[in-house]
């Protein structure tokens, strides 16, 4: 999905050919995303077939492409919808918690406290890359990392926020039975 | 490595009978130079305990806290404050910064009780604002600076002379995460300088500056979190996929 409306991005600035996209494309998301020039093409054949993109040139052995005016509007639309959130999670993680409160011979802080490390230690790792990053010529790099830091940051606040909730509801309990 | 900080079954309790409260359990826990390390763990679990024993504001019940080879427990009030003035700089929570003083008064007054002239803490302090980036703001009040440049002033403050150690309880709050960020770069390259810092947040972003992550609970130390392999951005055609390496390249 993403792959073609990033083509039709590129293609919107100015014409050019498939190798040319396939390199702007990873420079742009930070090389955080490679592609491979086979995908590339079907892409842009999907592209073709659909009337958002036109062949501008088929001099020699390269192809170049250019957006038509159904391409910009199609392109318009994807910038200004927002992403809306899948439903629930059903990520393993979530379930593993949900599963742990359930069962009566589970530590379940213990888990908690584990995948809290876990997080942590990938946190450190993103922040390790981040210190090295120059703040000007590795700007996509950078926002890249931020979406990795900030979903694993609200990852560990929900393990807080687990934690307390647990607490909460097991501490008095537990003090009563004293 | 020299070892800058050293708790030796450091514990702290309050009241005694059925009113004692156990802030801290027995703890060991050392810390090197260049080493920074950040505290986290939930509400009431002796995170600024743990903190103001190796700052030398309160000392442990029983066992030893050793700061720069110095036994914290053992000072007088005299060898307490030299050695906050010298050689440990606190970020407060709440950053008590005077509010009658301008910025670069704020951070030579260390130095002046240190009986250092005028001049010369003028001078250092000057340094020290420039290494924060607030150069410019030195003839400012607290009250007219905004949140993260007070907040910048404070760690000047905790790093003006030289002092080798900078304690901070929750120095990024109130932040924005980029200002936050900015804090914790200036943490960063304090203890890349060979200096030693020790943080208490609640922010797991900021946290992860640090090399290693101690989690306190109910005043003891449960685990603890160390780098994971530096990430390497692979090829994938259908979406970007973090794979972890097996060395790293940090
Ligand atoms: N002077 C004191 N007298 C009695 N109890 C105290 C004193 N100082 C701290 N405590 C208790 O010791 C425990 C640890 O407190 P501490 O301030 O170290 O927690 P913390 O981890 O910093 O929490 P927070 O995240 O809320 O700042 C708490 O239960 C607290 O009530
Ligand atoms: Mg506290």
């Amino acid at each position: 999905m993403s792959v073609r409306y990033g083509l039709l991005a590129l293609l919107a600035e100015a014409p050019t050919h498939g190798y040319q996209l396939k390199t702007a494309f990873e420079r742009r998301t930070g090389s955080s995303w490679a592609l491979n020039i086979g995908q590339v093409y079907t892409t842009l054949q999907r592209l073709e077939r659909d009337g958002l993109v036109e062949a501008a040139s088929s001099g020699g052995d390269r192809r170049d492409y250019r957006i038509t005016g159904a391409g910009r509007t199609q392109l318009e639309a994807w910038f200004a919808t927002p992403v809306v959130p899948e439903g629930p999670s059903r990520d393993e993680l979530t379930i593993k918690v949900l599963l742990a409160v359930a069962a009566s011979d589970v530590d379940v802080t213990e888990v908690l406290q584990r995948q809290r490390t876990a997080s942590v230690e990938q946190l450190q790792a993103y922040t390790r890359r981040k210190a090295q990053a120059d703040p000007e010529k590795d700007l996509a790099f950078l926002i890249l990392l931020d979406a990795l830091i900030f979903r694993t940051e609200a990852e560990v606040r929900w393990l807080d926020a687990s934690e307390a909730r647990i607490r909460h509801v097991t501490r008095p309990r537990k003090e009563a039975a004293r | 490595m020299t070892t800058l900080v050293q708790l030796e079954g450091a514990t702290r309790w309050f009241g005694s009978g059925h009113t004692e409260v156990v802030a801290l359990h027995p703890t060991d826990l050392s810390v090197a130079a260049g080493e920074l390390v950040a505290i986290m763990g939930p509400s009431g679990s002796g995170k600024t305990t743990l903190l103001s024993l190796v700052g030398g504001l309160d000392r442990p019940s029983r066992g030893r806290v050793i700061v720069a080879g110095q036994d914290v427990g053992a000072l007088n009030p005299r060898g307490l404050a030299v050695l906050r003035r010298r050689t440990v700089g606190y970020v407060f929570q709440d950053l008590n910064l005077l509010s009658g003083l301008t910025a670069r008064e704020n951070v030579s007054l260390p130095l002046e009780l240190d009986g250092r002239s005028p001049g010369e803490a003028r001078t250092a302090a000057e340094a020290v604002l420039a290494s924060v980036g607030l150069t410019e703001l030195g003839d400012r009040f607290p009250d007219d600076l905004s949140g993260g440049e007070q907040q910048r002033v404070a760690i000047a403050r905790a790093l003006v002379g030289g002092r080798r150690i900078v304690l901070a309880d929750e120095p990024t709050g109130a932040l924005d995460s980029i200002t936050g960020e900015s804090v914790m770069r200036l943490l960063r390259a304090h203890c890349n300088e060979g200096g030693t810092g020790i943080l208490v947040t609640h922010d797991a972003a900021h946290a992860a500056w640090a090399d290693r992550v101690v989690f306190l609970r109910d005043g003891r130390i449960v685990d603890e979190a160390r780098p994971a392999p530096s990430p390497e951005f692979t090829a994938s055609a259908s979406r970007p996929e973090l794979a972890t390496s097996g060395s790293d390249a940090a």
